[in-house]
């Protein structure tokens, strides 16, 4: 006989707006069980989650819990039922200690029972639970949150992509205690697009595109390609990278320390980092270990850099400001797009503007047909989704703004560009393009820093990889000559004792 | 088991943010705050016993009614714009001069301080110079509020509008003390000053004057610097978006100083413009709040050259409109400042209402939207 599930989502729709983010979607999670959500960025996972969650309400379908019918209207009517979840953007109170996080949300608990629980669930010691949070870092906020969610005894645990933030060796040690976990009879929603996680730790998956269920397979027993295909809808698309010699020193930054400006900023020490012409440099590591500080002290966001620690061709720009070294052909893609890369409410014909001087005339006269005209260029080189120059630069998928902000720069032809997280939330064909448009500016004898969470990015387009660890970087790894493992290890700070490949 | 969760709630208006700020809006909440006002004022010249139609006609109608009313709304309305066209660009830059009004004076002094030593046979060339001192002085007090943001990252809103009250005091005491009138009977007031430092006049028996002409050019020249030139732009971002201008390497201290020294510049041209043209000399009264609701013609304006022509045309009749409620229904003056008040609430309230949808959510529940 058939067990009945703990949790049953069945014919769930949702729309918002004009997008249909669940189509008639079933899933269903067994007591024991850790089941995968697997699907790409926008498949609708993240609605689907909070569906179960209580967090959304669904337009159509139906919520069983232990074969009953419920409705969930609130997150507290979910959490009422044992339901928990782990959010993917950390969401504790930074100025409070670990127990007072932890009390927040099980108020009804004495706070001396609360200790022992913690402390108990080997989790967080007595010493860590009265730390204040923003004294810890990111894996160990990880581990607060999912202490959080299981201080509640929960029948069902949602993860949200529980790993991004966390080390290799911390993901196994979450990945013991998830089976711990199951076996003790919890029901275990596990959201991911990462398929070797979900291949090592699924009994089950439930595979979303686009709003619907593609498949339901036994992860184990599927290989990558066909996960994937399950996923995309098609085989993922191929970028080849042709080996090339190194051209002359391009960017070159000896001995940076930075002192971190408060308790949530992160300090740099004795940073030493060269990028060549024609090559391809990758900056790994876990976010929040001083990446967003290290560039924004080499896009000159930060010009606190002391004189003669940057120099772009032998020129010291340590105190020159963005524009200053934009001058002089470093370019830079950041993180964020709308409200930093762009400007939201302005056209991408202003948002050209914003680092392009085509069409400025003497006296700072703007051509503003000038400008358009490049805009346009810039939409089509590649092939940007968008109205036309005159489009606001929110109405554009976050895949197209960010296509346009890199062919913006791209096309520029820089000296040095840098990107932080080029291809992080957009679709898997905007992604291809970005990597494409990086490896076509290489080949053409530009120099390229790339900083990225995703090491399949890394490894894909890199020519030389390092790894950034509590403020602190790495030396590089030639890509040929390293794997994930030594990047893992690099990733907790440990490349004292390795043997490196000596900066040409 | 019935699921007896705690679903129940009470029935809420929920307000969500709209995801962008319509065009409509932008230009039907000044006309909106202005039928607000209107409004308003009906009801308060109701309820203090006065014929309504004839209260609202000393507001709408009267100062638009012939040759005189209208030179006297375009004496009005001068200042205003210049005041607020270099407020728009302040404001358009996410930085916040207040003291307007305390640049107005400097300007008013510097101009008055010139003018009083000529005589009636000095060149008129000297208005040239009466206004560039004006400007001058204008842009000097605010490059005050400048300087320390800059160096001591002191908040320009304070600054500035402390400032104010030392440059009134200022004006104080130069017209009791160094640049009384000797003849004056002791009364704290300079000389009138000499004909040839009159401000031109564009009709004889209006005190319409060539200011109006200036502030014409002032609209034209601003209006290119924020829509034609990089710096312009490069302000506008700053408003919209701090980290974008910082990426783009927008630099924060030429922002500062370019929108401030514009604003005091204009400010302190109104000033002059008044002391030496409609004034004729320096009182304690030349601080008249120009400079304070000059922060309304702003907003009212959309922060747009052309919509700080209306909206100061529309203040003027506010101003014109209090005087005659004085003489004609014996209504204190203070009903202007009472009317511009009500104009910028009403004008807050219909702009944070276009950016908010409400709803009626009749159960209560929580959709994480």
């Amino acid at each position: 006989m058939k067990t009945v599930p703990r949790i049953a989502l069945s014919g769930i729709s949702k729309r918002f707006g004009d997008a249909l983010a669940n189509r008639d979607v079933s899933v269903e999670v067994s007591a024991g069980e850790i089941h995968a959500l697997l699907g790409e960025n926008g498949a609708g996972k993240s609605t689907l989650m909070k569906i179960a969650y209580g967090a959304v309400q669904p337009d159509a379908g139906q919520i069983r819990w232990n074969g009953q019918r419920v409705e969930l209207p609130s997150p507290e009517a979910a959490r009422a039922l044992g339901i928990a979840m782990v959010f993917q953007h950390l969401s504790l109170f930074e100025t409070l200690t670990v127990e007072e996080n932890l009390w927040l949300a099980h108020p009804q608990l004495k706070r001396s029972a609360l200790r022992e629980r913690a402390v108990a669930s080997g989790l967080a010691s007595a010493a860590e639970l009265a730390r204040p949070v923003y004294a810890l870092s990111v894996g160990e906020r990880q581990r607060v949150e999912l202490l959080r969610a299981l201080l509640g005894d929960p029948k069902l645990l949602i993860l949200d992509e529980p790993t991004s933030l966390l080390a290799p060796d911390a993901i196994a040690e979450l990945f013991a205690l998830l089976r711990k976990l199951a076996a003790d009879g919890c029901a275990i929603l596990y959201v991911s697009h990462k398929l070797d996680e979900i291949r090592s730790l699924c009994d089950s998956c439930s595979v979303l595109r686009k709003g619907s269920v593609t498949g339901r397979v036994v992860p184990s027993r599927e290989s990558h390609a066909s996960l994937s295909r399950l996923m995309l809808g098609a085989d993922p698309p191929l970028l080849t990278r042709q080996p090339a010699q190194p051209g002359k020193r391009v960017l070159e930054v000896r001995g940076l320390s930075l002192p971190a400006r408060d308790h949530f900023d992160k300090a740099l020490h004795e940073i030493e980092l060269t990028v060549h012409a024609r090559e391809i440099v990758g900056i790994a590591g876990l976010s929040g270990h001083g990446q967003s500080q290290l560039v924004a002290a080499l896009s000159g966001e930060d010009t606190r850099a002391p004189a003669g620690t940057i120099k772009l061709r032998d020129k010291d720009l340590s105190r020159h400001d963005s524009a200053a070294r934009r001058a002089l052909g470093l370019r830079f893609v950041p993180e964020e797009r709308l409200g930093r890369g762009a400007v939201p409410s302005m056209s991408l014909a202003c948002n050209t503007l914003l680092t392009r001087d085509v069409g400025v005339g003497r006296f700072g006269f703007v051509h503003w047909s000038a400008v358009a005209r490049l805009t346009s260029e810039l939409i089509e080189r590649l092939g940007v989704v968008a109205t036309g120059p005159s489009a606001r630069a929110d109405s554009l998928s976050g895949g197209n703004l960010q296509k346009f902000i890199l062919s913006r720069e791209l096309s520029a032809q820089p000296e040095l560009l840098i990107a932080m997280q080029p291809t992080w939330g957009v679709d898997v064909g905007a992604a291809v393009a970005i990597r494409a448009g990086l490896l076509a500016l290489r080949d053409a004898g530009g120099a390229v820093l790339v900083v990225s969470e995703d090491l399949d990015e890394l490894f894909e387009i890199c020519d030389r990889v390092c790894v950034m660890a509590d403020g602190r970087l790495s030396p590089s790894l030639a890509v040929e000559q390293t794997d994930m493992a030594q990047i893992g290890t690099y990733m907790s700070g440990l490349w004292a004792t390795q043997s490196e490949v000596p900066n040409p | 088991m019935a699921c007896g969760l705690r679903s129940r709630r009470c029935p809420i208006l929920r307000f969500e943010r709209r995801s962008e700020s319509s065009l409509v809006w932008t230009y039907a909440s000044p006309l909106l705050a202005a039928g607000a006002t209107a409004l308003c004022a009906a009801l308060l010249f109701w309820a203090v016993g006065k014929d309504v139609g004839k209260g609202l006609s000393l507001f709408f109608i009267e100062p638009l009614r012939g040759a005189y009313a209208w030179s006297e709304l375009g004496v009005k309305a001068t200042p205003l714009i210049l005041i607020g066209l270099g407020l728009s660009v302040c404001f358009r830059a996410n930085l916040w001069n207040i003291g307007a009004e305390g640049q107005y004076v400097l300007g008013a002094i510097c101009a008055g301080a010139i003018a009083m030593r000529a005589d009636e046979t000095t060149s008129r060339a000297v208005i040239a110079l009466i206004l560039l001192a004006g400007c001058l002085g204008g842009m000097a007090w605010a490059a005050i509020t400048a300087w320390m943001r800059v160096r001591f990252r002191a908040s320009e809103i304070l600054v500035s509008l402390m400032l104010v009250y030392v440059a009134e005091l200022l004006l104080h005491y130069l017209v009791s003390g160094p640049l009384k009138d000797p003849l004056g009977f002791n009364f704290p007031q300079t000389v009138v000053f000499a004909q040839p430092t009159q401000i031109p006049r564009l009709f004889t028996g209006l005190r319409l004057h060539v200011g109006v002409l200036i502030a014409c050019a002032a609209v034209l020249a601003i209006d290119v610097f924020l829509a034609r030139t990089r710096l312009g732009f490069a302000l506008g971002v700053r408003g919209v978006a701090q980290d974008a201008a910082r990426y783009a390497g927008f630099s924060e201290r030429r922002a500062l100083w370019t929108s401030f020294l514009i604003s005091g510049g204009l400010a302190g041209l109104a000033g002059a413009l008044e002391a030496a043209g409609p004034l004729g000399q320096l009182t304690p009264h030349v601080p008249v709040g120009y400079g304070f609701s000059a922060i309304i013609v702003a907003f009212v304006g959309r922060l747009q050259p052309r919509g700080v022509v209306l909206a100061a045309l529309l203040l003027s009749m506010f101003y014109i409109g209090g005087e005659l409620s004085q003489s004609r229904l014996g209504l204190p003056k203070a009903l202007t400042g009472m009317f511009q008040g009500l104009l910028l609430i009403a004008l807050l309230v219909c702009d944070a209402a276009s950016r908010v949808r409400v709803r009626w959510v009749p159960n209560g529940a929580l959709d994480g939207r």
